[in-house]
């Protein structure tokens, strides 16, 4: 499906790409930008071109929509997933009463079925970008609750592993409306296209210009297809948050990363989730 | 009191001598085979995840240790004929931004991921890919 190595500069691909990257760097400088709807479509037909064929349905399986193996692997793991006591775990704490005799359920729109596909979502009282764990969290608060930890797996992680999970097969519908939740989108791109760390690298480098590509042993999957599954759960048990992924990659660049949670990762979820609007939420599944 | 510094003369004197005799032989008998050790250092910095991590994005196709899928980056083959200018293919290690801006590939010097003897070994094991 994909050529091997040719010289990226000739391809008129990568000129569409560079296009993309340069609205990118005006985003960062303040100068002339495009809508978050123009953004979207640029990456779409970026990916489409280079994964010819490809249906758009198959993006939320990241790298493994290249290889049958990985897939085919994928379904059987997902037929008896060896995490699902950790998902366990988290219908108990989503299920709990609360001191007060109300719980999670009691805080969102049907009982928390089919909301996660709208956060984030950008707050115009409090000018921030509201994330679901955000929400969570605030739930507990209002109810005169202690908040979780956005790093602590074994709370809000297994919360979300599971309270995602009741808005699965919804369609990703991220609103970016008015100048204060532009403000926040266009602060996530940056950070997208921003080379940082030690190696130089932007997000954008692995997961748009060389997505598709093998990094060392490992497939990079594109941007499109990687906000609507989380959290993961790789090597058996060990679960990771969307936020927790970022950090990873951060890591990886040699660069400090944000704290999960942060106001940075925040409207770089927005920005990253908008890029996947219209695809189907499938949480807590399984990644190599 | 002379006598024995004579003597400790002589002996340091022949100490210097089969010393001398011992590097001489040594610089001779082993100068491939320590070209060899600085190409395999090369090969280790090169290959290794936490150092220049190269087969990230390159392949080596002449190097049979060099187990990658990567496909982002030209593959280092033929690297001696196409790279005559050595001091352009350090500083393509060392800052690849100085020839391409864009370039996605690591400023392993100006960022000190890697030090200059490092950078030394891996144009060494590149040099004979
Ligand atoms: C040097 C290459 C590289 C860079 C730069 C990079 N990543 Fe990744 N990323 C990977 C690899 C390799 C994986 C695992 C394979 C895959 O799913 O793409 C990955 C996986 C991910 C995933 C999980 C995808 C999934 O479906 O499970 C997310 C999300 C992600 N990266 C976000 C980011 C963000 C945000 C940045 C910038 C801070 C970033 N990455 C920078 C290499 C990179
Ligand atoms: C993150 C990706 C990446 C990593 C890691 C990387 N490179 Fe590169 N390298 C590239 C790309 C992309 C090019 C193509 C030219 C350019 O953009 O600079 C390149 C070009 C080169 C070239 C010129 C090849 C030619 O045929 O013109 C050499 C030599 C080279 N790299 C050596 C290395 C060495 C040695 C290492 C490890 C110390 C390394 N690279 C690590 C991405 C990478």
């Amino acid at each position: 499906m994909l050529r091997s190595w040719s010289r990226p500069a000739v391809s008129l691909r990568t000129v569409a790409v560079l296009a993309a990257a340069v609205l990118a760097i005006a985003a960062r400088t303040g100068s002339a930008l495009a809508s978050p709807e123009e953004d979207r479509a640029a990456m779409l037909t970026f990916f489409s071109e280079r994964f010819v064929g490809v249906p758009l349905q198959e993006y939320v399986h990241g790298s493994m929509m290249m290889s049958d193996d990985a897939k085919m692997q994928y379904e059987s793991i997902m037929d008896f997933p060896p995490f699902q006591g950790g998902i366990d775990r988290g219908q108990l704490i989503w299920e709990k009463p609360f001191a007060n005799g109300q719980s999670f359920a009691s805080c969102f729109e049907n009982g928390g079925r089919n909301v996660a596909g709208r956060y984030p979502y950008y707050d115009a009282q409090t000018d921030r970008v509201v994330t679901f764990e955000m929400a969570l969290n605030q739930c507990l608060r209002s109810n005169g609750e202690t908040e979780f930890d956005y790093s602590d797996r074994s709370t809000m992680g297994v919360l979300t592993a599971y309270a995602r999970t009741l808005s699965d097969n919804m369609l990703m519908d991220i609103r970016v409306e008015g100048a204060g939740a532009r403000k926040k989108y266009e602060s996530g791109r940056a950070l997208y296209y921003r080379r940082i760390g030690q190696h130089n690298l932007a997000c954008a480098s692995c997961h748009v210009t060389h997505a598709g590509h093998y990094f060392r042993d490992e497939l990079l999957s594109p941007t499109i297809g990687q906000a609507v599954h989380f959290p993961v759960f790789r090597g058996g048990e060990f679960l990771y948050t969307l936020h927790m992924r970022y950090q990873r990659c951060m890591e990886a660049l040699r660069a400090a990363p944000y704290p999960a949670g942060s106001e940075d990762l925040n409207n770089l979820e927005y920005f990253h989730s908008y890029l996947n609007n219209g695809l189907p939420l499938k949480a807590s599944i399984y990644r190599r | 009191m002379s006598s024995r510094r004579v003597r400790r003369e002589s002996v340091l004197h022949s100490v210097v001598q089969i010393s001398l005799c011992c590097v001489l032989v040594l610089a001779i008998s082993n100068a491939p085979a320590s070209e060899d050790a600085r190409i395999e250092s090369g090969r280790k910095l090169a290959h290794d995840f936490e150092k220049g991590n190269c087969l990230a994005c390159h392949s080596a196709p002449t190097d049979p240790k060099a187990i990658t899928r990567a496909n982002i980056a030209p593959p280092l083959i033929g690297m001696r004929e196409r790279f005559k200018d050595h001091a352009a293919l350090r500083r393509q290690i060392w800052d690849a931004a100085t020839r391409n801006p864009n370039t996605i590939m690591p400023p392993f010097g100006r960022h000190m991921i890697l030090t200059e003897e490092e950078i030394d070994l891996i144009l060494e094991y590149v040099l004979s890919l």
